[in-house]
């Protein structure tokens, strides 16, 4: 019997319900179980209303469920603003203080088992035993979090769980969530969030150097970078803006470093000169934008997938570049790896193209083979150029050979104005036109790697669910309960979203019955964009921008919407 | 031995008469003076008329944007600490459209050297007020004179504790080489706040003005006393000191990355196996 148990901790920014959800899912994977996370939060510190959000069982899961069956309020507000939700049968386990009048109430006395600090361990010890698991991977979770440095803090911890683990087994009511045992133990698992994953590629794929101004969502991948810079030998800075960032970075690549940005829209919005400057001056640069909902400072710890025509379009004069759109953590890995190698190659700005949704959202994967993973080699052999010596030498590929400065005694002359073969600006008109198509040249490189939409399902479906970047997910979801029902959908899912080649997919949009364009903004920015690049007009789009993913429910609504209009 | 001459000859966008030309044979002689060769030096510029500058010596060069030759020459010298590093441009680029990254990088203190062209006038955009422009100079867009007091980047620069801060003329290149040769030699960022005579779109501070204006620091000067420089660094009206008027020793910026002392980063591999350590700590 598959098993799908949706939780949602929900309370107030500073009682520490992050840290009940992380442990939880730590001790979930440890137990073998498939889990996905997600969170949401306000940009604020303290107060507010947070939610952790942990769907468990069978699996495997791409997104969150709308409908709750654990609740875990560690606030009034959070039973109000969620009991609308709950599914029948549901537990809601509520400090006894605040303790509702609902079927399904576990009114915990917190007060009589410890300080108010430790309230969240006491439940999750008390979810650890309604849900079964066995009190060692908890034990460890904790263990990692608080263990080597504060063992004090890690015996009151203990303290408390044992006591709380204990109420639970004599309080608790009877309940249809203890998880089974999975099958066998597994392989061992990463518990990754998209940020990390990106990170994780990062390392892999030779990253050297990263600027950056704070700003959610992209901090974290930036965080978890400095992390392991020291170990994997890599210089983090901390820009006085977004502006500095990436002409850090590119000072930084043109010197021979593989570098990257990571930023939101409006972080993105000031390196848009860069994006500019990285084109003209050749030199390889990673920029990864988080999406969140503008405009402006707009909704800052939201997500939304409204910055695709920004960053298609973002810099003044006409250059090539690639936008990856990864679609789940195992691609957040391999994609932002293979834009740094395509970036080295094309000897141009490479984008990923990624989401609030994503950045937070965990899920256990198989760990990565880094084998597969070649790092990038930055720069061309000195040995094997002409002389003389001459950065921008045109060449029927657009790609010159891209010495580093002061590893030879090739002198390396970049330049932001338009420029000769040597580099030295030039005004030259028939050079001009020359040097423009030598970089324009360089787009059917990266035509040549583009990464190829998947489909899954038949290519003749009788629905055809079109989506990029972070809605895969809840889309698979929807398209799986569909088919369920025996209907014929199948998902066509873009994990680059530029250059678009029309030979990849316009024949399956044209196979199918109908065709839904599913995407994270207001204007349908992604099915307007296909349409320019291959006439077809996808005719019924569904999009969201309330600040909040996709999930399955929510697609299965508006399909219905679609369908009786 | 480097000399003079393998740092080349070019023709250049200058007006005659342009002190960019003193400028650049002071960095040229700088440069031979400190024995380093053509490639193992990197000129960083951004945009304006003394940005074209690395164009017309035999160097390594980074050409950026407007504004931004700071944190350009930052990325470059934290991914290869063996480069000379030497940011030039003038002083709307470093001190106006620039600016937040010139108070970032005197904070810093990497080893680098800012040359800054300080005609106190828009050059290349033909002759608009720039940030060290004379109050009540007319422009076609100041037509009422400039009305704020202009920026005294030596002041800002000794008052944050940079390391080097030293004031130079193009007019005098001999003293000007001398104070380039000073910095570069210098560990940590050292800034060349340089008077460059625009002679066509600042007919205020010439050639003769400056003559009038400007004085050499006399020998007894000492540039490690802090409050000395914080005083002569004030002096910026009728009289005004050119030479080293600050130098410190400040921890550099490079050495907080325990992976520069092996050089640059292009030659470091990457280790798969420190990394799937890394990985599986995620389990």
């Amino acid at each position: 019997m598959p098993q799908d148990i949706q939780l949602l901790i929900g309370g107030e920014a500073g009682q520490g319900l992050v840290t009940i959800g992380q442990l939880l899912g730590k001790a979930l994977v440890r137990s073998g179980q498939e889990i996905f996370t997600s969170q949401s939060y306000h940009s604020r510190i303290r107060g507010g209303h947070n939610t952790f959000a942990v769907r468990m069982g069978t699996g495997p899961f791409f997104a969150s469920r709308d409908s709750i069956d654990i609740l875990v309020a560690l606030n009034a507000e959070t039973v109000e603003l969620h009991r609308e939700q709950l599914t029948e049968g549901a537990l809601l386990i509520v400090d006894a203080a605040f303790a509702p009048e609902l079927p399904g109430t576990i009114a915990v006395p917190f007060a009589e088992l410890g300080p108010e600090k430790l309230w969240n361990t006491a439940a999750l010890a008390v979810l650890g035993q309604i849900l079964g698991l066995a009190p060692v991977p908890l034990h460890q979770a904790v263990e990692a979090m608080f263990g080597q440095k504060h063992p004090e803090v890690l015996a009151e911890n203990r303290e408390i769980m044992e006591k709380s683990w204990e109420w639970a087994e004599n309080h608790a009511p009877a309940h249809d969530f203890t998880l089974n045992s999975p099958p066998a133990a597994g392989a061992e698992r990463l518990l990754l969030s998209g940020n990390e994953a990106i990170a994780l590629g990062a390392l892999a794929g030779g990253l050297k150097f990263c600027a950056f101004y704070p700003m959610t969502p992209g901090t974290s991948i930036v965080v978890e970078l400095i992390t392991h810079a020291d170990t994997m030998g890599c210089v983090i800075e901390q820009a006085e803006d977004e502006i500095a960032a990436i002409n850090m970075a590119i000072g930084a690549a043109f010197a021979g470093a593989p570098a990257m940005v990571a930023t939101s829209g409006g972080g993105f919005a000031l390196m848009a000169e860069g994006v500019s400057l990285a084109a003209m001056t050749e030199t390889p640069v990673l920029i990864v934008v988080g999406q969140r909902p503008g405009p402006a400072t707009g909704m800052p710890t939201r997500t939304e997938q409204a910055d695709l025509e920004f960053v298609l379009h973002a810099g003044h004069g006409e250059f090539p570049r690639a936008i990856y759109a990864p679609g789940n953590i195992e691609a957040c890995f391999e994609l932002t790896a293979k834009a740094l190698t395509s970036a080295e190659r094309s000897q141009s700005p490479v984008f990923l193209l990624t989401d609030q949704f994503l950045a937070d959202a965990t899920r256990p994967v198989a760990p990565f083979d880094l084998k597969a993973v070649t790092p990038i080699q930055a720069g061309a052999d000195p040995q094997s150029v002409i002389t003389p010596y001459q950065r921008y030498q045109l060449t029927p590929d657009g790609l010159s050979p891209r010495l580093l400065p002061g590893q030879s005694e090739y002198l390396v002359v970049a330049d932001s104005d338009e420029h000769d073969e040597a580099g030295h600006l030039s005004e030259d008109h028939g050079l001009r036109v020359a040097m423009v198509d030598k970089r324009l040249a360089k787009l059917k490189l990266l035509k040549e790697q583009t990464s190829a939409p998947t489909l899954e399902g038949e290519q003749n479906a009788a629905l055809l669910l079109v989506c990029w970047g972070s809605s895969l997910g809840p889309v698979q979801e929807a398209a799986a309960i569909l088919n369920s029902q025996a209907r014929q959908v199948a998902v066509l899912h873009f994990s680059q979203v530029w250059p678009l080649i029309p030979d990849q997919f316009l024949e399956i949009l044209e196979a199918a019955e109908q065709v839904v364009c599913v995407e994270g903004n207001a204007t349908g920015q992604f099915a307007r964009l296909i349409q320019r690049e291959t006439g077809f007009a996808i005719p019924d789009r569904i999009g969201r921008y309330d600040g909040l993913p996709f999930t399955a429910r929510y697609l299965l609504k508006r399909l219905e919407n679609l369908k009786a209009a | 031995m480097t000399t003079i001459e393998d740092y080349g000859k070019f023709e250049t966008a200058w007006c005659p008469g342009c002190g960019n030309f003193g400028i650049l044979n002071a960095l040229k002689k700088a440069l031979v003076a400190c024995d380093l060769a053509p490639h193992q030096v990197l000129l960083v510029s951004g945009i304006g008329q003394a940005a074209k500058t690395p164009h017309y010596l035999r160097a390594n060069v980074f050409n950026g944007l407007h504004g931004r030759s700071l944190p350009a020459a930052l990325g470059a010298r934290l991914a290869n600490p063996e480069l000379t590093v030497i940011a030039e441009s003038g002083d709307g680029c470093l001190y106006g459209e620039g600016g937040n990254h010139f108070l970032a990088a005197l904070r810093r203190n990497l080893d680098l050297t800012i040359l800054a062209h300080d005609n106190r006038v828009y050059g290349l955009t033909k002759g608009q007020a720039s940030p060290t422009s004379e109050r009540g100079m007319v422009t076609k867009t100041q037509p009422h004179g400039a009305f704020a007091p202009p920026f005294n980047p030596v002041a800002v620069a000794v008052t944050m504790g940079a390391s080097f801060v030293a004031r130079g003329y193009a007019g005098m290149p001999e003293h000007l080489a001398d104070l380039i040769a000073a910095a570069i030699k210098h560990r940590g960022t050292a800034l060349v706040d340089i008077f460059q005579p625009c002679v066509s779109f600042n007919k205020i501070n010439t050639y003769q003005w400056y003559k009038e204006h400007c004085y050499e620091l006399p020998a007894e000067h000492d540039p490690t006393s802090l409050d000395d420089a914080l005083r002569i660094a004030q002096e910026f009206g009728d009289r005004i000191p050119l030479g080293i008027i600050y130098r410190t020793e400040r921890p550099l910026f490079e050495e907080q990355f325990e992976v520069l002392k092996q050089g640059p980063l292009a030659r470091q591999e990457v280790s798969r196996e420190r990394l799937q350590e890394i990985m599986l700590g995620y389990a």
